[in-house]
């Protein structure tokens, strides 16, 4: 059996890996989608980034 | 080279293709936890982001299939005894014990956190202990142990709609289990009408199959008896509030079809089984996979016709 020549060992194992590639591009691309569906449905985002927020200065002048 | 050829082409050497780590997943299985857990999560209140409800289902199959995967690790010497299971991917000798342990593994941790994370910590932990039922609850311990190894284990199998709907609201419902119950009490004459007509698969890997431990005139009379425990459970479905006159329609025909044929079951002997290849027993089994997806598919259309304002009752 020469070198070069291809095995059907070697047909399986690219199957595997494409396999296992495509698996993991869709675990990412899931990810991906619930990360961009839990941030559009969590309404305003803010961060604390030392500006003044309105709605956590306490209510006053009542 | 024929050692060195015969070594590397054996599928004994960690070389198996995706398929059959697929396979290993029990994929078949895999479709019946995708459909009542979708069913349960569709017919829950409440309204779910279609991108979190994708990743729910998907994570909860996963987790199904990671169980499925623990499973043949665990099992595969009884698995090369029984003619059904022997061309699975570790008997065969495509896949190798340690290989589907790791991938059992792997699969439960990411399936259970992904579930917590996409849904809520419930879910996540209520998935965890399903996977924890089937593993070491049914498959090391009670499926070896005694006869009523597909009663307490079908629970199981039974909880998929349950994450489905825990998933959607956080929670538990009487909704929610009785659709467990539903599945609950239907996995025993859907397996032991199975074990019927597989004859001496079971006693010769030594399982105590009702069918090898009660003897099969038992084993008919036990499964007349869960299916008429089913009737009130399926029926009690409709009076809650995800049932609806689809659901209420399709539950009275099919117990009525049900009931009829466990009775069918009751009444004949070996001889007459024996005579006619098991061609009863058979079409039970056939009727009761049928029997699960119409009770899931009509809560579904109920669902979908209470969401689109063709609420009847």
């Amino acid at each position: 059996m020469a070198l070069g020549r291809e095995h059907e060992l070697h047909t399986r194992r690219r199957g595997r890996n494409l396999g296992l590639g495509l698996t993991l591009l869709a675990f990412v691309a899931v990810v991906f989608g619930l990360t961009l569906a839990k941030i559009g449905g969590g309404g305003g985002m803010q961060a604390f980034d030392h500006a003044p927020r309105s709605e956590l200065v306490p209510e006053t002048g009542k | 080279m024929t050692d060195a050829t015969t070594s590397l082409s054996s599928t004994q050497t960690g070389e198996a293709g995706f398929g059959d780590y697929v396979a290993l997943l029990k994929p078949r299985v895999m479709t019946l936890v995708v459909f009542t857990a979708f069913v349960g999560l569709v017919v829950a209140p409440g309204q779910m982001h279609p991108m979190v409800a994708f990743t729910a289902i998907l994570f909860i199959a996963l987790g199904g299939g990671a169980s499925g995967a623990l499973n043949m690790w665990w099992d595969a010497d009884i698995d090369r005894v029984m003619r059904r299971t022997r061309n699975r991917p570790i008997p065969s000798g495509k896949v190798r014990e340690d290989e589907a342990l790791a991938v059992g593994l792997a699969l439960s941790g990411i399936s259970v956190v992904m579930l917590g994370l996409a849904a809520n910590p419930f879910a996540g932990l209520f998935l965890a202990f399903t996977i924890f039922f089937y593993v070491v609850i049914y498959t090391m311990w009670l499926k070896r142990w005694t006869p009523q190894n597909i009663v307490i284990g079908g629970a199981a199998g039974a909880f998929p709609p349950m994450i489905g709907w825990a998933a959607a609201t956080g929670g538990i419902a009487v909704e929610s289990v009785l659709m467990f119950a539903l599945i609950f009490m239907w996995t025993p004459p859907h397996f032991w009408a199975l074990a019927l007509f597989m004859k001496s698969d079971y006693k010769d890997a030594g399982v105590p199959m009702l069918t090898v431990t009660h003897g099969r005139p038992a084993t008919r009379r036990h499964i007349l008896v869960y299916t008429v425990l089913l009737v009130p459970v399926a029926l009690g479905l409709a009076l809650t509030s995800i049932g609806g006159p689809v659901y209420l329609a399709t539950a009275l025909v099919m117990n009525a079809a049900f009931v009829k044929g466990a009775i069918g079951i009751a009444r004949r002997t070996e001889a007459q089984a024996e005579a006619d290849s098991y061609k009863v027993e058979k079409s039970f089994f056939r009727l009761s996979l049928y029997y699960l997806f119409a009770h899931f598919g009509a809560l579904l259309v109920d669902a979908t016709l209470a969401r689109a304002g063709w609420e009847v009752f």
